[in-house]
Parts: C-alpha cells; sequence; structure tokens
C-alpha cells in the first residue's frame, strides 16, 4: 500500500504536468502486478467499490474520538477522507504510526470487493490500524470510491503509455475492451502478447475543441454559426451492440444516463451537448442547474431520470457504420449529421440549429439578445475545418456572451474546501430591498486573483462582527462587483432570485456600501 | 486563584514584580520566554531572558538592557520568585516559573516535547496555573518522527542528483534543527543558506552548536549547488530569489505540513512534518503532567484544548493575546 499511497500523495502535491506523468509512469513499471493495474484503475475511475458510505465512515471516527473535536477537525482540515486519515488514533502498542507493509494494494481491493455493506467498516477499521496517514487517506479514498486526485483519467493513461513508450491514443483504442486489473494491457506493453483488439468495443475518439473569439470579426461566408449549449459535451459511441458515452476527458459516463445509452442503438460516432429538459419539458433545454443533479452519479435512480430528464443535442458526425467521417469538411458532414437525425427519437436527440445571420454585426446582435437560460454563447465553425483532435488554430471558435454584473455587498464568508481550505473564499453577498435591508442574492468562490483572495481573507477576518459555526458574519462595507451568466427566478432562496455562476468581477473598494445594487434592480435582469 | 496574575490581550503583567511576560508593546519591565518576534519585541525598558534569547534579541533589535537568567537561576522581583526553566522550543526558549503567595504559575511561551539538538528538552513542572501555548491544539496534528521526515528528505535528494532541493524554514529555530537533523542523520556534505539565515546561524555557532560546513547560496554558480540542500526562510520559497536554484524541489519544513492542502497553498512539493511545537499528544499529555488547577490557553485552536480540558475535568480559559502565531512559524 505504501507505494501507491506515495504515489497519490506525490501526484497532490507535484504542480507540473510532466512530473505528474513521471510519477504515474514510474509506478507503473517498478509496482508489482496486480497490484499496477489496480492502481491504474483507480486513477483512471475504473475502479467503483463503494464498499462503504461516507457517513459510515463518519460514524467510525465518532465511535473512535471525541464527537466535537471531529468536527472541529473537520472544520479545519476541510476534506472527510483526510480528516479521519489524520485522527485516526493509532494502535496502544505501536510507538509511532506507521505502514507495517502487511497490506498491499491488491489485498485491500479484494478485501473491499468481498466486504459487505454491513461488515465493510469493521474491516476498514482493521486495515487503517496497519497504515500510516498516507495509507489511511489512500484506502478510506478508495473505500468511498472517489479517488479525486486531480487528475484525469486521460493524464494516468498518459503516464502508463509513456511508461512503456506507447502512443496514448493506442491505449486509448484498446481501453475499453480490456478491463482492471488490465494484465492484457500489461502484458503488450511489456512486449508479453500482442495488442488487444479493439474493434466491436466502442471506443473513445478524442473531441475537437474551440478556441475563445479574440478577432473583432469573421467572415460568415467562410463560418457557420452555431448556439453554444451549456450543458456537457459528450461523445456517443454506438457499435449497433452495446452504446457508451464519454466526458471530454473521456470518461465513461453511461451508467450516469442510461436513458440516453438505451435511445441509441446505432453504429456510429456522434459529437453533443448532454441536456436536461427545462420545467414543461417540451424539449427545451433547462439551465445548467438542472443537469447538475445528474452529474458525478454512477448510478441513477427512475425519478432522478422522471424530474430531470436528459437528451442530446447533436452538434457533429464522426463517424457512421464504418466510414470515418471526420477528414471531411464539416459542411459535408452537418449534411450528413441532419440525414442520420431522422433515424434517431426525438424523445432523446434533436439537432444544433445554426444561426441564420446575412453578417458578423446581425450575428452581434442576436448573440447580445439570447437570454436563454441554456445558451452559453456561440459558436464559430469553418465551414471547410475536419474533424481534428484537440484545439487547432482558425478552425473552431467559441465566443461566449458577455456576463451581467452587479454590485453587492458582502454578508457573510466561509473557509473553502481543496486548496482553500484555510482561507475565507466563499463569500454569500446581498443587495438592498425598498426597505434599506441586506437580502442575500448569491455565493460566490472564483473569479479573483490569488492576491485578491489573500485580501479578501484578511477583510473577512478583521471584519468579522459573528460567528456561526464554519460560517463568519462581516461587517457589511465591502463592495464586490459580480459577474453572473444570468439570473432567474427561484422558489429556493429568500430573494427568489438565483443567479447562473456567479463570480467575483472586482472588489469596489472604492464603492460605498449604500450605492451597492438593490434587489428590484436584478429583478430586472430575470431572463 | 492568582489574582497577582492578570492575562491583557498585549501580553501577561505580573502586578507584585509590575513587569509584563512577552507583551506585544513596548513595557519598562518584561520578562521574555524566547526569541521569535510575536513573544520577543524591541523598545522596552529592561527585559530579563536567558542569555540566548538576549543574544537573539541583540541581534534582531540591537542592543537592550537586559538581566540574564540562567536555566534554574532563581530572581525576586516585587515579592515573585522567578524561575526560567528549558521549554524545548529553540535556542534559548524557557518556561517562566513564578511563585508568589503560596501559587506557582507557569507560563511556557512556546513548547514542544520531542528532542531538538539546538536546544535543552522541555522540563515539565507541576503548578498551579499552567499556561501553555495551542498552536497545533487539534487531534489532526500528530507530528511524525523526526528522523523518518529528514530520510524523505534525503532520499529526494539522492534521487535527483541534478537538481537541488530546497528547505524553508524558519530562520530562528528551524532552521538550524532541521541542519543538525540533517547531520545526525549523517549527510555531511555542504549546505547551501539563504543570506536571511546566515548571522542566526553564526549565533547558534558561537553558543557551540555544530552545523557542519555552510555555505552561503548567494554568489554561487547554480549547477555548483545541483545535489545539494538549501535552506531558505519560507517566505523566499516562492520568491524570485529562488530562480537562481538549479530546478528546486520545494520542501517545507513545518508543523503545517501535516494538512497536505496547506502543503498545497504553499506550493510545496515535499513537505516535511517538524515542528518546534507541542502537537496534540504532547499538548494534552503535558497539561495532564504537570496536573494544574486551571490551564491557560494563549494562542492556537484554543477552542478544541479547551474542550478537550472540560472533558477531562480541568478548568481552562482561552486568552485573547493579539498578534500572536499567524502560522509563519509552526
Amino acid at each position: 500500500m505504501r507505494q501507491f499511497s506515495q504515489l497519490l500523495d506525490g501526484l497532490v502535491y507535484t504542480r507540473s504536468r510532466n512530473g505528474k506523468l513521471a510519477l504515474i509512469a514510474a509506478y507503473m513499471r517498478e509496482a508489482p502486478d496486480p497490484d499496477r493495474g489496480w492502481a491504474l484503475a483507480a486513477l483512471t475511475g475504473n475502479l467503483d467499490l463503494k464498499a462503504v458510505k461516507a457517513s459510515a465512515i463518519g460514524e467510525m471516527i465518532r465511535a473512535r474520538t471525541d464527537p466535537i473535536l471531529y468536527e472541529m477537525s473537520r472544520d479545519y482540515v476541510g476534506d472527510l477522507a483526510e480528516t479521519v486519515a489524520l485522527l485516526w488514533p493509532k494502535p496502544e502498542e505501536q510507538p509511532a504510526e506507521l505502514d507495517d507493509g502487511s497490506l498491499s494494494l491488491s489485498a485491500v481491493i479484494d478485501r473491499l470487493h468481498n466486504v459487505s455493506r454491513a461488515a465493510a467498516p469493521d474491516a476498514l477499521a482493521q486495515m487503517m490500524d496497519h497504515l500510516d496517514a498516507s495509507g489511511r487517506f489512500a484506502l478510506l479514498k478508495l473505500a468511498t470510491g472517489g479517488l479525486r486526485v486531480g487528475i484525469s483519467a486521460r493524464l494516468a493513461k498518459t503516464g502508463f503509455a509513456q511508461a512503456f513508450g506507447l502512443d496514448v491514443d493506442d491505449v486509448e483504442q484498446v481501453w475499453h475492451a480490456l478491463a482492471p486489473p488490465y494484465a492484457a494491457l500489461f502484458d503488450w506493453a511489456e512486449g508479453r502478447s500482442a495488442r488487444p483488439d479493439p474493434e466491436g468495443t466502442p471506443y473513445f475518439r478524442p473531441f475537437m475543441l474551440a478556441h475563445p473569439l479574440e478577432s473583432d470579426s469573421v467572415d460568415l461566408t467562410d463560418y457557420a454559426a452555431e448556439w453554444k449549449w451549456d450543458g456537457i459535451r459528450i461523445q456517443i459511441v454506438g457499435t449497433g451492440k452495446e452504446t457508451r458515452l464519454y466526458s471530454r476527458a473521456g470518461d465513461d459516463i453511461s451508467g450516469s444516463f442510461p436513458e440516453i445509452a438505451q435511445a441509441f442503438t446505432g453504429h456510429a460516432v456522434l459529437d453533443g451537448e448532454l441536456l436536461v429538459k427545462g420545467d414543461a419539458q417540451g424539449g427545451e433545454a433547462a439551465s445548467f442547474n438542472a443537469l447538475q443533479q445528474r452529474l458525478g452519479r454512477k448510478a441513477v435512480s427512475a425519478k432522478m431520470m422522471a424530474d430531470y430528464p436528459a437528451f442530446v443535442r447533436l452538434y457533429d458526425l464522426l463517424i457512421e457504420g464504418d466510414e470515418d467521417l471526420r477528414a471531411l469538411p464539416w459542411e459535408q458532414r452537418r449534411i450528413r449529421l441532419e440525414a442520420y437525425m431522422t433515424q434517431l427519437s426525438p424523445d432523446r436527440f434533436d439537432l444544433s440549429a445554426l444561426i441564420d445571420a446575412p453578417d458578423f454585426e446581425t450575428l452581434a446582435d442576436i448573440r447580445a439578445g439570447a437570454r436563454d437560460a441554456a445558451i452559453e454563447g456561440v459558436m464559430l465553425k469553418r465551414r471547410d475545418s475536419p474533424y481534428v483532435a484537440g484545439r487547432k488554430a482558425a478552425l473552431w471558435y467559441k465566443w461566449k456572451r458577455d456576463p451581467l454584473t452587479a454590485d453587492c455587498i458582502m454578508m457573510y464568508a466561509q473557509r473553502g474546501h481543496g486548496k482553500r481550505s484555510s482561507f475565507y473564499s466563499d463569500y454569500t453577498f446581498g443587495c438592498w430591498t425598498e426597505d434599506g435591508e441586506l437580502l442575500p442574492v448569491g455565493k460566490a468562490y472564483s473569479g479573483f486573483t490569488d492576491e485578491e483572495l489573500k485580501w479578501l481573507d484578511r477583510f473577512v477576518r478583521q471584519n468579522t462582527v459573528a460567528r456561526f459555526g464554519p460560517v463568519r458574519e462581516v461587517e457589511k462595507t465591502l463592495v464586490l462587483e459580480v459577474a453572473f451568466d444570468s439570473i432567474h427566478d427561484s422558489k429556493r432562496h429568500k430573494s427568489a432570485l438565483a443567479m447562473r455562476f456567479p463570480r467575483i468581477a472586482r472588489i469596489r473598494k472604492d464603492k460605498p456600501a449604500a450605492e451597492a445594487d438593490t434587489v428590484e434592480g436584478l429583478k430586472r435582469l430575470v431572463s | 486563584m492568582a489574582h497577582w496574575i492578570e492575562p491583557h490581550p498585549t501580553g501577561i503583567y505580573v502586578r507584585p514584580a509590575d513587569a509584563w511576560i512577552d507583551p506585544s508593546l513596548p513595557q519598562e519591565r518584561a520578562l521574555v520566554t524566547h526569541g521569535h518576534a510575536d513573544h520577543a519585541r524591541g523598545g522596552h525598558g529592561h527585559v530579563w531572558a536567558t542569555r540566548e534569547t538576549l543574544a537573539i534579541m541583540g541581534l534582531r533589535y540591537g542592543t537592550a538592557s537586559g538581566t540574564a537568567v540562567g536555566y534554574g537561576e532563581e530572581i525576586r522581583l516585587g515579592g515573585v520568585t522567578i524561575r526560567y526553566v528549558p521549554a524545548g522550543h529553540v535556542l534559548g526558549s524557557a518556561q517562566i516559573v513564578l511563585e508568589h503567595a503560596d501559587e506557582r504559575v507557569v507560563v511556557t511561551g512556546d513548547y514542544k516535547r520531542r528532542s531538538d539538538p539546538t536546544c535543552l528538552p522541555f522540563e515539565p513542572v507541576p503548578c498551579d496555573i499552567f499556561v501553555t501555548e495551542a498552536t497545533f491544539g487539534l487531534p489532526v496534528f500528530r507530528h511524525p518522527d523526526t528522523r523518518s521526515e529528514m530520510d524523505r528528505l534525503l532520499t529526494a535528494l539522492h534521487a535527483n542528483p541534478d537538481r537541488c532541493i530546497l528547505v524553508g524554514a524558519y530562520a530562528l529555530g528551524k532552521a538550524q534543527r532541521v541542519i543538525c537533523e540533517l547531520r545526525a542523520r549523517g549527510h555531511q556534505a555542504p549546505i547551501y543558506i539563504h543570506g536571511a539565515l546566515e548571522r542566526m546561524c553564526a549565533l547558534y555557532q558561537d553558543f557551540g552548536i555544530d552545523m557542519g560546513e555552510l555555505r552561503p547560496a548567494t554568489g554561487v554558480a547554480a549547477k555548483e549547488m545541483r545535489g545539494h540542500i538549501v535552506v531558505s526562510p519560507p517566505s523566499a520559497l516562492n520568491d524570485r530569489w529562488s530562480r537562481r536554484l538549479p530546478d528546486p524541489i520545494t520542501a517545507m519544513a513545518s508543523g503545517w505540513m501535516r494538512v497536505r492542502q496547506r502543503a498545497r497553498q504553499k506550493n510545496v512539493e515535499l513537505p516535511l512534518v517538524i515542528s518546534d511545537h507541542a502537537d496534540w499528544d504532547e499538548l494534552t499529555d503535558t497539561i495532564r503532567e504537570v496536573a494544574p488547577n486551571e490551564t491557560w490557553i494563549t494562542h492556537g485552536r484554543e477552542e478544541a484544548l479547551l474542550h478537550w480540558c472540560m472533558t477531562h475535568q480541568i478548568r481552562a480559559r482561552a486568552l485573547a493575546l493579539v498578534g500572536r502565531e499567524e502560522e509563519d512559524e509552526g
């Protein structure tokens, strides 16, 4: 376990991508079988043990330490698994905490695979006693099914490829034909057997991405304009027998959206935006808020699917049957896509419409007037562009719409999570009511620079007027210019407003609090 | 209890002696536990401290008029008997033991219970009132064995012969301790130090602490420092200063490194959990050992230690002292 927990620590502390790749590569070369295969599964998100729930871990530690000290520790550290890993009482007979080397990664995984939910906490506790803080952290992350060490599946595969001098796209092609602990993959990588054959498996193809539009205009005779939808980009890969959905990072997310995977039975590869239907369920896309309810779930209930029905708005057709269309100009692929659409269920699939604009000025006006909740901006695609992996200059541009802004007043602050766990980085801000009271209208935890964060953190600490657990109430003096993509009516908030993607645009030290915006003013911006 | 001693936001006032312990504002009479800036300030009229602490204050604030008090020596001020007892924190650090009206008060300043080659070990003194720090007053803080942390540093050094390891360590105490601990693990190569550490290291050497060969990191070609350890104050880690070094691996020696996101915030790649403060077990063990009637907690994560005292039937209160500990030392 020590080799694996040290790898995880290294990945947490190492900043550079190359450094992370080198760590993964070294581990993949040096660790024994089948440990390294399991580690590769864990790093690529293909090891879904979920032997215990986070709540069970909370109970384990409460039974072993003072619950109040645990709560204080958790508030300070910010991460459940790390808090418990650090807090775990060392066995009496042990002078210092250490990883006694008695547990291999594969032994741990074996145990977690075969243990019942009821027996899992005891099994986990026994293993915890043999590990040091890093080992306990790794174990808890494995046992709860979420490693989250800040690397993508793609990076892990790249590290693996680098270890054995392979091309990562070759690894990607065979990947989905294999299962953990990937004995066949290591056999191929180390020259003991031939390359596994991916044919017949629905494997991932790298996405084509867009650059932000920086020039003032483009010629619409060369570029087609299309709405940029605010969902998640997905790739649908169907072999006729099986269909998988991949996220931009190449993660298989079919399990989160089974209704889509089931509705697609074709033999093709498509690119589109995954969205959730709005209140009316008339096919209109709901805001990203609604989609968020469905993200990050490995399994999904019937109720979730009924409340937040998903569909895909299609952008592109990469492969149809055995014919690879990626080298064709976008215009021709578009014609093929429109034709292909007719065989798909309109419940689950629709076509991303093109924007009809004679010139760039008209397009700019259309873009400025669009306040549909699910529109993030405009895409500009060169009519003759092939579908190529990654971001290629001058082929595709994204042109996000300008944010709205409001001057709000900081009311409460809370410490962040992750690398901000000591900083007051989450701010609740408010605007004035007609009665001259402040009403919270939103919460933001991004948009500022590191320097600004330090300043804001200091402001919070020096201007605290009350504390409610981890939350600090501050003097209502600081005006924050908040930018947001859109604002909506909401039943959940006292202000009856909900901002989409609010972030701190500027700190307005110069502006008196009395001159901040009003709730009435914000209501006029509702789309 | 002990009405003759009063906690104030700016320090602890000993009324019959008309003297302040570690005052944060200039005072006529100051009793100083150790040389860190949040305890030892300049501008006092007269200072009582150990010889080492006076020397450190002299280095930092110029000459101050002071009386050197040896460890174990008794002095009397206005009817209070005062003794300085080793605190095990840094060179010259002392707990101040005060006796008056049949009561004994121990003010620890900062302390730790682990061995440290640069200072005398903490001596527990049973007392009525125990004034303790709580820098690492949360049970998540359990410092590992120092030798294993040093070995991690040396392993990283030997695995990267083309790079150097830049260790951020507080200029007074931690830097010298890290160097001495490295020597104790058999590392004999020259160690390069940031200019801000030179005078303090020389002071330690004057007090007989052997740190082996130290070289200034300034004015040296980068390639000469490949495969070597460089020690700097934490503030220099992400500073332009470090650009002169050969592809440094950034390490930091501090108790805060126990929490991984703390290390990430400071861009530390090799966190070394080495602290000059008591960890949670040391804090609670020490309170049990000196068995006071009442515990006063000066600074740090006082809420958790206060809660622990309450659940262990130990009377305790938190003092809100200003200007203590904004995490740079640890």
